[in-house]
């Protein structure tokens, strides 16, 4: 019963296929499999727009929206249909394109930042036996086609031919290869303990219990250092507070897609809620044991259940944070990036290494525990030391 | 099989021959990432995941972004008015082609050519990353060393020279750079309660 | 440590996230068209026009003096006298305007209208909810529109309107008295003309106009 709740999705792809001819199983399974992701994930999206506002509007102290329930019904939803008249909105607003602009690449930006953040999902396992394709590489694989949004960002920024637009496009590109290498170092860990590259197997080998609690990576002293690293660079490449530099409404405007409105607008939107979700689909399959239950008692909930709740619960971490940080400087994001992530980011692939080859030996927790908080401790020092608080002194503009 | 080779062929070499013959260096370097992306596809296509995904990783993720910061920091964005074509590119077409022949037709005629096409090893990640540690790692190594140097030069010639005589207080201005994430964490608790 | 403030942080927009749950007075906004906050005590929006009476056209105070029009920053008044005149509220007679219309898409509630007026005419009205689709003539509000009864300007405003109102029964009073005492003036003077006396009776006449 539990396992047919649990595999009903694949079940009725695999009843729905059967009705065609052998020929074209493969091509018509591999449709729905799109189309799945282009249903739930952009259904995500829209119901995330409103939570975000909802509780971007609690922490400060406000209602948010909570009037737009089920059209032509007094029904209110608590507003939660608040996307139906934003998603109308957008995309039947005019598409304005500057004069200036390179027409080309300006419209191409939009659609090239969506295909690699799509690209991205196909690697991701939503729960038992729900991977689209099963590749040998797919952490390289999801890291590969993260590092094409660059190319759109720029594409955007630059084909504006605004000077926020460039701006935007300059601060962002510089942001996401900076923040891509602690994120890509965090991720290795999980490489080396796990010893594979397919996220199946990195699933598969958090899919043990110890006294009913599973063996994710994130209960480990390795795991959570990796996993804080992970989740402050995938808030960075994400571009989310408080690494929102490229977008700051407050300077630039709203950055690299200041010169796009309706539907590409809606497209760059789209485009970056789904980076990231993915990028968060990805930090629960490497830490958080992707589609696996906590607690061993738990395992009769089905494993979509579990990703999409452990899903919304990192989004909801990311609005928390937003209604809580302030924008960082320009300054101040680098050098978090390269003086303290990438440190700890390469020491923590030390830690995970004496894990590794101290295993089954319980010593290993203090030992690995002592040196994280030792490096943590250090290089935050390291990082605060230099800091000079008081009247910023301007070099160009006194 | 075959035809979705020659269409990742074609693509790419368009790229290419667009990269080459476009006076926007802007629309160069994007014709540049088409191509880098389609000889991706090709390596895909040959079942080589590892190289692909590297391809795209290192190639159209961080290569053509470099070119792309190297334009703009370089250059103003207008482009130049004069052909993209050398004056003597009819010449230096059949020299090249001839280069071309002569070396196709020696690697064609050469003897080290196998005869037979080998059968693909299965080259998975784990199969690279044991020969990278074990029989090539001394290369590797030595690689990592040269990457090292060149980063290490690049970071001298880019770092600001040591305050000459007449190095002003206020050159030495962004040590105070480092300003800190606990003051603005400060700021927005005491925001919080108010 | 790196990082404690931060925390700190967190557990202040964490807490005011489920507070605001809780407890309401937290909340420092309303749900307006069911909740509404009382208005400030001296609200101004747009103009409108007084009238005594029930009948708008018998007594609307304003008398076409044209000194709102001429004096409006934005120019948003546009009177129109009319040729005959009409007894006002002091029992004068005088013009009246036959249109007087107000643009409240260019009125920018200045309320120098208001200090103008020397007849207690026209007042500020606490209208706000005015929206309207048609945003040429809809937002033109012709005298029709404009003229409220004094009873209307005593609700919003009662303080200034009960100012006004003593204002105007002085002024009446005067006025009266005025007439009482012309009359009386004027039958004096007939008394006067009936019985032969030929002493002027400066009072009553008024002196004649120097050219």
């Amino acid at each position: 019963m539990f396992n047919a709740l649990d595999q009903v999705f694949v079940n009725a792809l695999h009843w729905l296929v059967g009705f065609l001819p052998e020929a074209l199983r493969p091509l018509v399974s591999s449709l729905l499999a799109v189309a799945f992701v282009l249903m739930v994930f952009p259904g995500i999206f829209a119901i995330v727009t409103v939570i975000e506002r909802k509780g971007l509007g609690r922490i400060q102290n406000r209602y948010g929206p909570n009037r737009v329930g089920i059209p032509f019904t007094k029904i209110r939803l608590c507003g939660f249909g608040q996307f139906i008249p934003d998603g109308i909105k957008s995309l039947t607003k005019e598409d304005i394109v500057p004069r200036a602009a390179d027409k080309v690449v300006h419209f191409l930006a939009p659609v090239v930042m969506l295909i690699p953040v799509l690209l991205a999902y196909s690697v991701l396992p939503f729960g038992r036996n729900m991977t689209i394709t099963d590749y040998d590489a797919g952490l390289l694989f999801f890291f590969a086609v993260g590092g094409a949004v660059e190319i759109s960002v720029f594409m955007a920024g630059w084909s504006s031919h605004n000077k926020y637009s460039l701006l935007g496009a300059m601060r962002a590109i510089a942001q996401m290869v900076s923040y891509e290498i602690p994120l890509i170092l965090s991720a290795v860990t999980v490489v080396m303990i796990v010893g594979s590259l397919n996220l199946n197997n990195i699933v598969a080998a958090q899919n043990h219990y110890t006294f009913g609690i599973a063996h994710w990576h994130v209960f480990t002293p390795w795991g959570l250092l990796g996993f804080v690293l992970f989740f402050i660079a995938a808030l960075a490449e994400s571009n989310r507070t408080p690494f929102d530099l490229p977008e700051a409404e407050s300077e630039i405007i709203a950055g690299y897609f200041t010169e796009y409105s309706g539907f590409k607008f809606a497209l760059f939107f789209l485009g970056e809620y789904l980076g990231m979700f993915a990028i968060s689909g990805l930090g629960i399959t490497l830490f958080l044991g992707g589609w696996t239950a906590p607690f061993s008692f738990l395992i009769w909930v089905p494993s979509y259940v579990w990703f999409i709740s452990k899903l919304l619960g990192i989004i909801f971490v990311f609005i928390w944070i937003r209604g809580t940080l302030p924008r960082l400087r320009m300054d101040q994001l680098m050098n978090f990036a390269w003086k303290f992530m990438l440190p700890l980011a390469l020491i923590n692939i030390l830690i995970a290494g004496i894990w590794h080859f101290m295993d089954h030996d319980w010593l290993r927790w203090p030992v690995c525990s002592t040196l994280i908080v030792l490096a943590y401790v250090t290089l935050g020092r390291g990082l605060m030391q230099n800091q000079k608080l008081g009247k910023r002194i301007y070099r160009f503009a006194e | 099989m075959t035809l979705s080779i020659i269409i990742t062929a074609i693509v790419t070499i368009l790229a290419a021959a667009t990269a080459m013959s476009l006076r926007n260096l802007v629309h160069s370097v994007l014709a540049l990432a088409v191509a880098f992306a389609g000889i991706a596809a090709f390596y895909l296509q040959l079942d080589a995941q590892f190289v692909g995904f590297a391809e795209i990783l290192v190639y159209v993720g961080a290569v053509a972004i470099l070119i792309v910061f190297a334009i703009l920091l370089t250059r103003s964005g207008e482009a130049p008015d004069q052909s993209v074509l050398g004056p003597g590119w009819f010449y230096g077409i059949i020299v090249s082609a001839l280069v071309f022949t002569a070396i196709g037709w020696a690697i064609l005629n050469s003897s080290a050519l196998p005869t037979e096409v080998p059968v693909a090893s299965d080259a998975t990640v784990k199969h690279i990353g044991e020969a990278l540690m074990t029989k090539y790692v001394l290369p590797l190594e030595i690689i990592g060393l040269v990457l090292t140097a060149a980063m290490i030069g690049a970071v001298l010639i880019a770092l600001r020279e040591v305050s000459t005589a007449g190095g002003s207080r206020r050159e030495s201005a962004p040590s105070e750079n480092l300003s800190g994430l606990t003051s603005t964490a400060t700021n927005s608790s005491l925001g919080g309660k108010a | 440590m790196l990082g404690e403030q931060i925390i700190k942080g967190m557990a202040v927009t964490a807490k005011n996230f489920f507070a605001s749950y809780v407890s309401k007075d937290r909340l420092t906004t309303v749900q307006y068209p069911e909740e509404r906050l009382p208005q400030k005590h001296h609200t101004r929006q747009f103009p409108f026009l007084v009238y005594d009476g029930d009948d708008v056209q018998k007594g609307l105070r304003c008398v076409a003096c044209q000194i709102c029009e001429k004096e409006c920053p934005p120019k948003c008044i546009y009177i129109i006298k009319s040729k005959d005149k009409k007894v006002d509220y002091k029992g004068q007679m005088q013009v009246y305007p036959v249109t007087f219309d107000i643009d409240i898409s260019v009125c920018m509630s200045c309320q120098i209208c208001v200090e103008v007026c020397p007849f207690e005419s026209i007042k500020m009205n606490t209208e706000f909810e005015l929206s309207t689709d048609d945003r040429f003539g809809g937002l033109l509000l012709t005298k029709e529109q404009l003229a409220k009864p004094n009873s209307y300007y005593q609700k919003v405003h009662p303080e200034a309107a009960a100012e006004s109102d003593a204002v105007i029964a002085a002024e009446k009073a005067k006025a009266e008295a005025k007439a009482k005492a012309a009359a009386e003036a004027k039958a004096k003077a007939a008394a006067t003309v009936a019985e032969p006396a030929p002493s002027p009776a400066p009072a009553a006449t008024p002196p004649p106009a120097k050219p």
